[in-house]
């Protein structure tokens, strides 16, 4: 029997076990909306194509499963393009579906044209435009296939409109034909087994975790082998969860606002036994500064992560999981043949005194403003390790990211990489979605969730139940945090007021609850008013201290030898104690290595 | 210079993907020269790039990423054999005309073209060769010169268009 195209398109995504999908339709995609309506698949309407991309991601990054968006084409295609890179940036399996305007149009500038396989090729691992009804299936069975496995990442299938109209005779995706893509997913023997006589050899080891562990599945393997070998953990920002932070072996997370026990202890060691992570400037700092007594031994499913940012000893090409799993037996193997481990004592002793030493900062005053820390850890012990939280980008990210116990993996989801504003909103929305048991927080902060808030639509109307907490300072608080420390406290178009959206009467507006918060003794109240709601999304506006900076920090360029803890710490640096001898005033006392080159 | 023979799934964009990931990575083309190969569906890019060890094997990695990228085999100058195909169009009337094609014939060049003031030379080579070629026929004004780009192929009998990834392309 002959079905269309765009018939094919839905029992393409159903043979692939969608289950929903995030969309916006429009003229050429249209005939792919018809036969939805007869399709076990849940199309959850966007209010706009960016909300529906970062709807998908949260959706797979809380499920690890494939999410899906679909759009029309021209504008459609694009509005997803933020979102294509943002899942880019951070590995996140989605497929992407966009229609096209008819392939006689083609390259025609015909209306809503934009030539989107041209545009997405180099934020997707990889695209199609196909051609004829015949391809739907093999095209669509290959993008999920692409999408989810090895480093996962965006895959984009582009449907012209006569393609979708088309009616032939649809036979289901056969074997697939991609002899150019075949991930290595185990470890070489060899070099598993040298990177164990690395770890047996190490006096200062420390694993360097990184989303990789979370994308394979692979926490249980990195708890047995940082058990096993006494090893202690950081966790990216992308890794959060991947270990327990309550674990005692857990240092925290390394990097630009990172915990100072876990940049220090990278810094200083002797061994860095780098899982699915890659390096990122974030991490590193000044790369040329960056653990220089460190050898390396790196796993990763990419080939080309390896070696591209800091010089491998041991490099490993493969799946997170399985390389941690071949780890701990090759480590047990070598234990029964007579190698010992090594006495990490003194590392552990040295690592535990840092962390007594220096400990996240609680700065809120009982009478002064609303710190956000206050409100996150309130959170944070609202939920005590269970739930999601998402968030959004800037400031508030970083709290979240510092101040909230992580426990499980897809715990905790965020735009790391391109660092997406209005990330937030949509992204939790995708979250609940794909986990409707699981209690969902989003943490945003003003700015960003500016961005994306129409999708409170979707949330309302789809009675999709979000907590949206949002840490409201009046402005572009990251952006203000750098125009303090950096810019001689020159204010740059960082106020956005407190008032602009009233965000109690937009709740009102999108018909959910809204609560306000701005003293600290009521931080948990609110939380409780607003965790009881479970039949409706909701917002709590927390009017916060809009001076407060993130801490720790290590300014974008500096070494990671060059921690600052506090405000006060930066200012002694800058203008007590003078640098470099000159001793200018203010935040304008930037040290010189921070003025070089392409620092971002 | 390194020169890099990529087989590609000869697939719509290909060439876009390929020569896209070069420059959004930072890295200059020195020549691209691209055709179907004796197996079915399959192309081969030869592309001769100006860069170092580790940013070669960089974009080597990263090449390797695109889907549609079956194989990429780095021709050792030495083991391989590379030439290019130039088309030189040079000033000659009367009396230089002789003396231009009697440069030809040295480099073995053949006239594929004679206007009144002016022969087209095929010639092909190595870069080197076709140089010194041209450097001898500059005197006489050269009016258009087009280069192919390198092509290459290893010396000996193994080819790199045999192997799994290949017969699996035309099981396919």
């Amino acid at each position: 029997m002959e079905i269309t195209g765009a018939e094919a398109v839905i029992r393409s995504l159903e043979a692939e076990g969608v289950d929903v999908m995030f969309g916006h339709p429009g003229g050429a995609i249209l005939p792919a909306y018809d036969p939805m309506l007869d399709s076990s698949i849940r199309h959850i309407l966007a209010r706009h194509e960016q909300g529906a991309g970062h709807m998908a991601e949260g959706y797979a990054q809380a499920t690890g499963r494939v999410g899906v968006a679909i759009a029309t084409s021209g504008p459609g295609g694009t509005n997803l393009v933020t979102a294509l890179a943002d899942a880019y940036m951070d590995s996140v399996p989605i497929v992407a579906i966009t229609g096209q305007v008819p392939t006689a149009a083609v390259g025609g500038d015909a209306f809503q044209e934009a030539d989107i396989t041209g545009i997405t090729m180099p934020i997707t691992k990889h695209n199609e435009m196909v051609h004829e009804p015949e391809r739907i299936a093999g095209a669509i069975a290959e993008a999920f296939h692409i999408a989810a496995t090895g480093r996962p990442g965006p895959v984009l299938v582009d449907l012209p409109k006569d393609v979708l109209n088309a009616t032939f005779v649809y036979q289901p995706a056969g074997k697939l034909s991609l002899p150019g893509y075949k991930p290595t997913l185990r470890g070489h023997g060899k070099m598993v087994r040298e990177a164990v006589r690395e770890i047996a050899a190490a006096e200062r080891p420390v694993i360097y975790a990184g989303g990789g562990v979370i994308k394979s599945e692979g926490h249980d393997a990195l708890r047995r082998l940082a058990e096993r070998a006494n090893l202690p953990v950081v966790t990216t920002l992308m890794a959060r969860g991947a270990f327990p932070d309550s674990h005692p072996q857990h240092l925290g997370m390394p990097g630009m606002h990172g915990h100072w026990t876990a940049v220090t202890a990278m810094q200083k060691s002797d061994l860095l036994i780098t899982l699915g992570a890659r390096f990122d400037d974030r991490v590193t700092g000044n790369l040329a500064h960056f653990a220089p007594d460190a050898r390396v031994i790196h796993v990763d499913v990419d080939p080309a992560e390896i070696g591209k940012n800091r010089a491998v000893d041991v490099p490993i090409v493969g799946d997170c999981r399985i390389v941690a799993e071949q780890m701990v037996e090759a480590l047990d193997a070598a234990l029964e043949s007579g190698t010992s481990l090594p006495d990490l004592s003194r590392w552990w002793a040295t690592l535990d005194e840092w962390r007594g030493a220096h400990p996240l900062r609680d700065t809120q005053e009982p009478d002064g403003l609303l710190k956000p820390q206050t409100v996150i850890r309130a959170i944070s012990e609202k939920i005590g390790g269970d739930g999601i939280v998402v968030t959004g980008v800037g400031q508030h990210q970083m709290w979240a990211a510092q101040h909230i116990r992580y426990e499980r993996p897809r715990s905790w989801i965020n735009s790391g990489g391109l660092g997406t504003m209005g990330f937030c909103v949509p992204a939790a929305i995708g979250a609940k979605v794909g986990q409707p048991a699981q209690k969902v927080i989003a943490i945003d902060g003003d700015g960003s969730f500016q961005m994306t808030l129409q999708e409170l639509a979707t949330a309302r109307t789809e009675n999709i139940p979000v907590v949206f907490c949002v840490i409201n300072n009046g402005s572009l608080g990251m952006v203000r945090q750098w125009q303090e420390l950096f810019y001689g406290e020159r204010y740059s178009s960082i106020d956005l007021g407190f008032e602009v959206p009233d965000l109690v009467r937009l709740a009102e507006a999108y018909g959910m609850p809204g609560y306000r918060c701005d003293d600290p003794d009521d931080v948990d109240a609110t939380l409780d008013k607003a965790f009881g709601v479970t039949d409706s999304p909701v917002i709590i506006d927390f009017r916060c201290d809009p001076t407060e900076k993130v801490f720790p920090m290590v300014p974008a360029g500096a070494s990671n030898d060059d921690v600052i803890e506090s405000a006060e710490d930066w200012y002694g640096q800058t203008r007590g104690a003078p640098v470099d001898g000159d001793g200018e005033p203010g935040g304008q006392g930037i040290p010189d290595h921070l003025r070089e080159g392409n620092v971002v | 210079m390194h020169t890099l023979s990529v087989l590609v799934e000869n697939k719509p964009g290909v060439l876009a993907r390929v020569a896209g990931l070069f420059s959004r990575r930072g890295y200059n083309i020195e020549s691209l020269a691209v055709g179907p190969t004796e197996v079915e569906d399959v192309s081969r890019m030869t592309i001769v790039v100006d860069a170092d060890r580790q940013p070669l094997e960089q974009v080597t990695k990263q090449l390797n990423k695109l889907v549609h990228v079956i194989k990429i085999v780095e021709l050792e100058a030495t083991e391989a054999v590379a030439r290019e195909l130039w088309l030189v169009k040079v000033s000659a009337e009367g009396r230089t005309r002789g003396e231009v094609i009697e440069v030809a014939e040295v480099f073995r060049a053949k006239v594929v073209d004679v206007d009144v003031d002016a022969v087209t030379l095929e010639a092909t080579g190595s870069t080197d060769k076709l140089n010194a070629l041209v450097r001898l026929l500059a005197p006489y004004g050269i009016r258009e010169l087009v280069r192919s780009g390198t092509i290459a192929v290893g010396r000996g009998a193994k080819s790199i268009t045999e192997g799994r990834a290949l017969r699996l392309e035309r099981s396919a």
